[in-house]
């Protein structure tokens, strides 16, 4: 405590105190129930801290206890707008690990379900990041499309949002008739659609002053911070795990990684944008020479993997989500680790956070798109 | 590949053209007017993948649930005898995650013909939707089709106990109230 005689009356008026402000857990701009303790100097954010594990449910204590093919639908519940991503990395984790060859149609219907995800995924995040910034017609549009999406999804999987898409060893269901039709439906509604999406933001002014320059990551920093996915990839380093080791069909399939320049908000939007773009020629690429023949492998039902461990990591669309397994030779894994996208990119927050005012850190909370299913697991 | 090209960050003459003249605000209101309009006089025929009008006019109209929907658990009777398919092997409850199947048996001396076997019988089947995520593995583990979840999605209801769901239930399937104006 200072004495009285030590502050000056003018002194009191312009150097304010450090204020410390609780954001959340209970905050709608944190996606979730994250909290975040920012120490202010007026309204700019001088230090940071994030506190989670509100939504901590124990998932890969969980595991231990379960059958390899009890523990897939737990996946669906970690990153519960991209289920079908997760599904996809536990499933191929388990496929290495039994040493199974899964069927090629099963592999291009994968591929085609998970793009479709991935649009999913970053529409849900850009009517969110919008309705945070205050674009509120974005999020209105976006869940539009999402909603078509949604309904491939019912009709083809039998479930919307926690999906159980893929079974180990290939596909519950081979594709309904209407399938291919309609998702190619959507491929020809959809990039209108986008450009629909960026009329309404990429020249906006309010937009721009909101995103342009805010929440800079260096390429350098965000390599050092681990940082995988779209926030890597818009501060300008190309890394795709589609392309340095390719899963799935993905080999097969031609498309680009689009690259940011200058690490900040805006650039990391029109990078998802553009994302969104190679999906959709991604799936029409999938559709188009989708192969005939079964969609399951030959799985025993009772899985016991040989001992051993594997690590296998696939790109989700908020970053690499990977899948650490140990065997022990019985039906239950010895081991079971996630590595989380949003949690590791979370720790950028911090860095892109220092420096700007408190309004900001709501953008770059939304532009990391976290989801806390997956923060907390 | 390059870099993405980021238009909106070069200073051009056209560009404070088109900041002066507000003509990215015009633009946009034009997508958002062009909706608005279509709104106002677009029918709801459905089936249109280009519509305006997306709100589902659920309790009024029944809801659209596709075939593989994952919903309210049913057990399947024999069509021909009218008794149950369930050779109450438990499967279903092995394989469920959360354990929210509960079968109950008997060993009872079953006279086929002139034999006498002793065999399996279900006595009760209780089902806790309440813990249920809905996943598809109890009926994937069923080898008779018995267990299947359905489309039914209606699953509110008043009171905790409501949730599980006894043999009965599970083989008549929840009756709902049909609310009328």
């Amino acid at each position: 405590m200072q004495s009285q005689e030590a502050i000056k009356p003018h002194e009191t008026l312009l150097d304010a105190e450090e204020m410390v402000l609780n954001m959340g857990p209970q905050h709608p701009s944190t996606h979730g129930v994250l909290r975040v303790i920012l120490k202010l100097d007026g309204e700019t954010v001088t230090d940071l801290d994030c506190d989670i594990g509100y939504l901590h449910r124990g998932v890969e204590k969980i595991a231990e206890h379960d059958t390899y093919q009890m523990i897939t639908p737990y996946w669906d519940r970690l990153d519960y707008v991209a289920a079908v991503s997760n599904d996809l990395c536990y499933v191929e984790g388990v496929e290495k690990l039994l040493q199974v060859e899964v069927p090629r149609r099963a592999q291009y219907l994968r591929v085609a379900l998970t793009e479709l995800q991935r649009i999913a995924s970053h529409l849900l995040w850009l009517g969110t990041h919008a309705i945070d910034i205050g674009a509120v017609t974005v999020l209105l549009y976006c869940f539009r499309e999402r909603e078509e999406i949604l309904k491939i999804f019912e009709d083809f999987i039998g479930a919307r949002l926690t999906a159980h898409a893929f079974r180990i060893g290939g596909l519950q269901w081979d594709a309904y008739p209407e399938f291919v039709d309609r998702v190619k439906e959507f491929l020809k509604m959809m990039p209108t659609r986008i450009d629909e999406y960026e009329t309404l933001l990429n020249s906006n002014r309010i937009w721009l002053s909101r995103t342009v320059g805010i929440g800079v990551l260096s390429a350098e920093d965000a390599i050092n911070l681990s940082l995988t996915g779209p926030v890597l990839r818009g501060s300008g380093v190309k890394y795709d795990i589609r392309k340095a080791q390719p899963y799935a069909a993905y080999a097969d399939f031609d498309f680009e990684i689009p690259v940011g320049e200058n690490g900040d908000t805006y650039d990391r939007y029109l990078c998802r944008m553009a994302e969104m773009r190679q999906s959709l020629s991604i799936i029409e690429q999938a559709l188009d020479g989708l192969p005939e023949g079964p969609v399951m492998a030959k799985v025993p039902k009772i899985i016991k993997p040989p001992v051993g461990e594997i690590y296998h990591s696939i790109e989700a669309p908020k970053g690499e989500i990977g899948v650490y397994l140990v065997s022990d030779g019985t039906g239950k894994p010895y081991r079971m680790r996630i590595r989380p996208p949003s949690y590791i990119n979370l720790q950028a927050l911090k860095k892109m956070s220092i420096g700007h005012l408190v309004a900001d850190v709501v953008a770059i909370i939304g532009t990391i798109d976290i989801v806390l299913g997956e923060v907390d697991r | 590949m390059p870099a993405i090209n980021v238009a909106g960050r070069k200073r051009s003459f056209s560009g404070i053209i088109k900041r002066l003249l507000l003509l990215d605000l015009f633009k946009g209101l034009a997508v958002t007017f062009k909706y608005n309009i279509r709104a106002l006089y677009e029918k709801r025929d459905g089936g249109n993948p280009h519509q305006a009008l997306y709100t589902e006019q659920y309790p009024l109209e029944a809801a659209r649930v596709s075939e593989r929907y994952r919903g309210a658990p049913r057990l399947n009777l024999d069509p021909e005898t009218g008794g149950t398919l369930c050779i109450a092997c438990d499967l279903c409850a092995l394989a469920c995650p959360v354990d929210c199947i509960d079968v109950g048996s008997i060993r009872r001396e079953v006279r086929d013909g002139a034999k006498v076997n002793k065999k399996k019988v279900l006595t009760t089947f209780t089902f806790d939707t309440s813990r249920c995520m809905f996943c598809n593995l109890c009926s994937e583990a069923c080898p008779t089709d018995c267990l299947e979840l359905t489309q039914g999605f209606e699953l509110a209801v008043y009171h905790r106990s409501g949730f599980r769901w006894d043999r009965e239930m599970l083989e008549k399937g929840i009756s709902y109230v049909k609310y009328t104006k």
